[in-house]
């Protein structure tokens, strides 16, 4: 790669990050209890829109794994997610009624918070329906991933979005609030991902799984991309591009070893398609506030409206993560 | 007689005083080196935890870098404290503050007691084979290392490269015999006395102190000088990764551990609650037989999958370039040209012969044709060509992946995209089987005039002579066999057996029924039409009107009976 567009990167994430420093006076706080933090604490970043339902569970979850502090991002919200979350000990939150397309889907935020509080420390920044699956993360805490992940000088571990999906029409079982949104979306595809290189970046770029199986069958390029980098040892020089799907400086995409060897990865399991979801879908269209001008959610109107089951006669129940690494979908490495 | 610690800590000092305790509990003095870079507020809090018990004993602090002298430093230093302080002490252990003893400390004292004047240091002469993972070896020795391998990486490279391009060589000292071990041992006094106390120990040091991680190599070196009766291997157990980075114990590997006959293992993640508590609580009695071969594999296992990987995996974390198996995929699988178009019944046949899963046109322009007519395939392989075509690649290698185990088979021709070809093509695991020239057996059948299929198959004779070319260009890794049509017909028993015994090479049974040919009797004719429009059919072969006589079904009484 020439000198002129290894200078235009150093622009790009330039711009990015001053963007995010632009953006930081949509935000305004509305606790910050980040004053006790122990030492060296793991940090989750996450920006929402009334998901009052789901958040229960999803604290829960990461407080299991090892959460220190939540730094969440409420984007106006009127289901009282900004109310519970003001509640909880452990979340520190802010508010911001901006756009959230205009804001790069909440990134600029999330960098700008990234960028304040995450700096030096390892940084998980998902989205309420994403679950994160790793290397023995039964018996394993998170901690114990970082310090690994810190012995051996990695500063990102990749996790792929996998779309779980329930049997029958996503309506049919209602999700209860506190519950694992996994007893009903049981199911993924083990085996339909396309990769192809991203040599700009440096990065994977991983499509497929149902949502490419049956929504974007005759647009394939339009598919969502699947690959992710959430988990970061954050420096204030970082920018992440597009979602947490690739960062700037490129060399932090590099998660996947290219001699023919394996670096531990992860699972973001994706609760998107629950009976949650039909109403997200109506209010994102109604927002235009999503991703390429919400095509995602139409494509899914679409597909939905033709009362189609996500699930197929080959989709694989899921079990646990070492299910997830035999199938290939993940991989321990030399982590054992 | 009695045994003495000495412990080098850095990091987690709670847990070294848990261990620290334990020792000294367990009637073993202790003498802790803690490096010299812990803030003194941590080692006073350390110390104040540990104050109650008169064998614990603090050595003067130096830094501890990784790599250079220092860890030595420290270690002679605690070791003189040691000698010094506990006269009665026979054998020093040499710890670090992550170790943690997996075994009574009763069963070491036995042990050692047992011999009494054997010193257990594992030490390797670097003449040999290179005792290190990834890194320098007899260098260590006879290089110059002025920058610091941690923050200076680059200089550090660059000078070793420097160093062997002029052949600098540093004079290693009269009477070293250098020699490299683990840097966790057990010594005897005698032994360890004679290193301190050794009249060329100034000169030892001037020397080592510019050798690359002297602490696997000083003791290990010097011990050949002084030591009567080495026993060269180390009673802690300490795995390292393919990088030389020690491998880390967490609770779940407590089975493990337990299984292991080493008396102290290394290293232990600080956290890991249950390790601390079993190991250092009381004694437990049902421990499983030792079977130390179970945790070399866990690890040699780790250290291949991070090395060599899972062949034919393409995923987010193993995406190999080209010459490292990027065209690879995970099995042996079969693709197959002109056999479908000659026999009326070859898919059933195959299946049933080759015991493997036969797909049709997988690469079909319209769709794709999965085995049994199903629309989605292992994995949640979609039917639509369009998926199959943004990646054709990807499709295949997916395909291979989730059917491990079971051979896959997939009839292919100049009907089909052809963008896969390079990639089965250069993929050592294509097993690919060609007639050639049958691709007119069809249009013969479709009962259009010479005239109408004249272009049709100079067309589709032009697409399969470009496969043909690819598959048997220079880069070609797949194994390729192949037929003219003409080849095929006068003896098709012979390519079938062929067929099935590279397809599953380890099946042994003989093949009774083959598959039913199609008629041919007026192709000889058909194919002397084309020729006459104007066509040289090169791929068919040399087909003649005999074809015409020929009888319909195969002459099975020419099948080969034994192998």
């Amino acid at each position: 790669m020439n000198p002129l567009s290894i200078y235009r990167l150093r622009l790009q994430r330039k711009r990015l990050l001053w963007r995010a420093f632009l953006k930081r006076r949509q935000l305004r706080p509305v606790t910050n209890r980040m004053d006790r933090l122990r030492d060296q604490p793991i940090l989750l970043f996450s920006t929402m829109r009334n998901e009052r339902i789901r958040l229960p569970y999803f604290l829960d979850y990461y407080r299991r794994l090892g959460i220190d502090h939540f730094l969440v991002v409420d984007n106006a919200s009127d289901d009282g997610t900004h109310e519970y979350l003001a509640q909880q000990p452990d979340v520190s939150l802010w508010s911001a009624e901006a756009g959230y397309k205009q804001s790069r889907f909440g990134m600029d935020w999330i960098m700008h918070l990234l960028r304040r509080h995450g700096a030096g420390r390892w940084c998980l920044t998902v989205d309420v329906d994403e679950f994160l699956v790793y290397p023995y993360c039964e018996t394993r805490p998170l901690r114990a991933l970082t310090d690994w992940l810190d012995s051996s000088g990695t500063r990102t571990f990749s996790a792929m979005l996998l779309d779980m999906y329930p049997k029958g029409a996503m309506h049919e079982q209602p999700y209860r609030e506190g519950q694992s949104p996994f007893e009903i979306a049981q199911y993924f595809d083990s085996g339909n991902y396309t990769i192809s290189r991203n040599w700009h970046y440096h990065n994977l770029w991983i499509q497929g799984g149902p949502r490419a199986r049956l929504f974007f069958a005759s647009q394939p390029r339009q598919a969502p991309a699947m690959n992710k980098i959430p988990l970061v040892k954050w420096h204030r020089s970082y920018a992440y591009i597009s979602s947490t799907h690739m960062l700037l400086p490129r060399g932090l995409n590099l998660t996947y070893e290219q001699d023919g060897g394996e670096k531990p990865s992860g699972c973001l399991l994706h609760a998107k398609f629950l009976d949650t979801f039909a109403a997200k879908a109506e209010e994102e269209m109604k927002r235009g506030q999503h991703y390429a001008d919400s095509h995602e959610y139409r494509a899914y109107r679409d597909g939905l409206a033709r009362e189609r089951d996500l699930w197929c006669t080959w989709s694989e129940k899921y079990i646990n993560w070492r299910q997830l690494e035999i199938l290939g979908l993940m991989s321990k490495g030399n982590w054992a | 007689m009695s045994l003495g610690v000495v412990m080098l800590c850095h990091t987690a000092l709670n847990r070294a005083a848990q261990v620290a305790r334990h020792w000294a509990e367990n009637g073993c003095p202790v003498v802790i080196h803690v490096d010299s870079r812990v803030p003194q507020t941590d080692l006073d809090a350390m110390k104040a935890g540990l104050a109650d018990l008169p064998d614990v004993l603090f050595s003067p602090r130096v830094a501890c870098e990784w790599g250079t002298f220092g860890l030595v430093q420290a270690t002679i230093l605690a070791a003189t404290r040691m000698l010094e302080q506990f006269p009665d002490v026979s054998h020093v252990f040499l710890a670090s503050g992550s170790c943690l003893p997996i075994r009574p400390v009763a069963d070491l004292k036995a042990h050692l007691a047992a011999h009494p004047d054997t010193d257990f240091i594992e030490s390797v002469t670097t003449a040999d084979v290179g005792w290190t993972v990834g890194g320098l070896n007899k260098e260590r020795f006879t290089l110059h290392f002025p920058f610091s391998w941690k923050k200076q990486r680059r200089l550090f490279d660059a000078y070793v490269r420097l160093q062997r391009r002029l052949r600098i060589q540093r004079r290693i000292p009269e009477g070293i015999v250098p020699h490299l071990g683990s840097q966790w041992w057990c010594l005897t006094r005698r032994s360890l006395e004679a290193i301190l106390t050794h009249p060329d120990r100034p000169r030892h040091d001037r020397y080592f102190r510019r050798v690359w991680i002297p602490d696997e190599s000083y003791f290990q070196t010097l011990v050949r000088r002084v030591s009567t009766r080495i026993e060269s291997r180390s009673l802690t157990l300490a795995k390292f990764d393919f990088q030389g980075r020690p491998h880390v114990f967490y609770d779940d590997h407590l089975h493990l551990l337990r299984q292991s006959p080493a008396f102290v293992a290394r290293k232990i993640w600080p956290q890991a609650d249950l390790l601390y508590r079993t190991f250092l609580g009381e004694d437990d009695q049902n421990r499983p037989a030792p079977n130390p071969g179970k945790i070399d594999r866990l690890f040699a296992k780790a250290v291949e999958r991070r090395t060599r990987g899972r062949q034919g995996l393409f995923m987010q974390s193993r995406f190999p370039t080209w010459g490292r198996g990027a065209k690879c995929s995970a099995g042996p699988y079969g693709v197959l040209a002109g056999f479908d178009e000659l026999f009326t019944d070859f898919r059933p046949w195959l299946t049933r012969a080759a015991g493997a899963r036969v797909h049709g046109h997988l690469f079909d322009p319209e769709r794709v044709q999965f085995a049994g007519g199903e629309t989605v395939f292992k994995g949640g392989l979609s039917d639509s060509a369009t998926l199959r075509d943004y990646n054709p690649q990807s499709f295949l290698t997916n395909l291979i992946w989730n059917t491990r185990g079971e051979t896959q088979c997939f009839q292919f021709g100049p009907g089909d995209v052809q963008d896969i070809v390079w990639f089965i093509a250069e993929d050592p695991q294509a097993r690919v089987f060609i007639v050639s020239g049958a691709f007119a057996v069809p249009l013969w059948r479709s009962g259009m005039s010479v005239a109408e299929v004249r272009p049709l198959a100079a067309r589709m004779q032009k697409i399969e002579a470009d496969l043909i070319a690819r598959l048997e260009s220079p880069w070609t890794k797949a194994q390729v066999r192949r037929w003219t049509l003409a080849e095929f017909l006068e003896n098709p028993a012979e390519p079938l057996q062929q067929l099935l015994d590279d397809l599953n090479p380890r099946s042994s049974h003989r093949v009774t029924d083959l598959p039913q040919l199609v008629p041919l009797r007026g192709f000889g004719d058909f194919v002397q039409d084309l020729r006459n429009q104007g066509m040289l059919p090169v791929l068919i072969g040399d087909i003649d009107a005999s074809l015409d006589t020929a009888p319909e079904t195969l002459p099975t009484a020419r099948l080969r009976v034994v192998r």
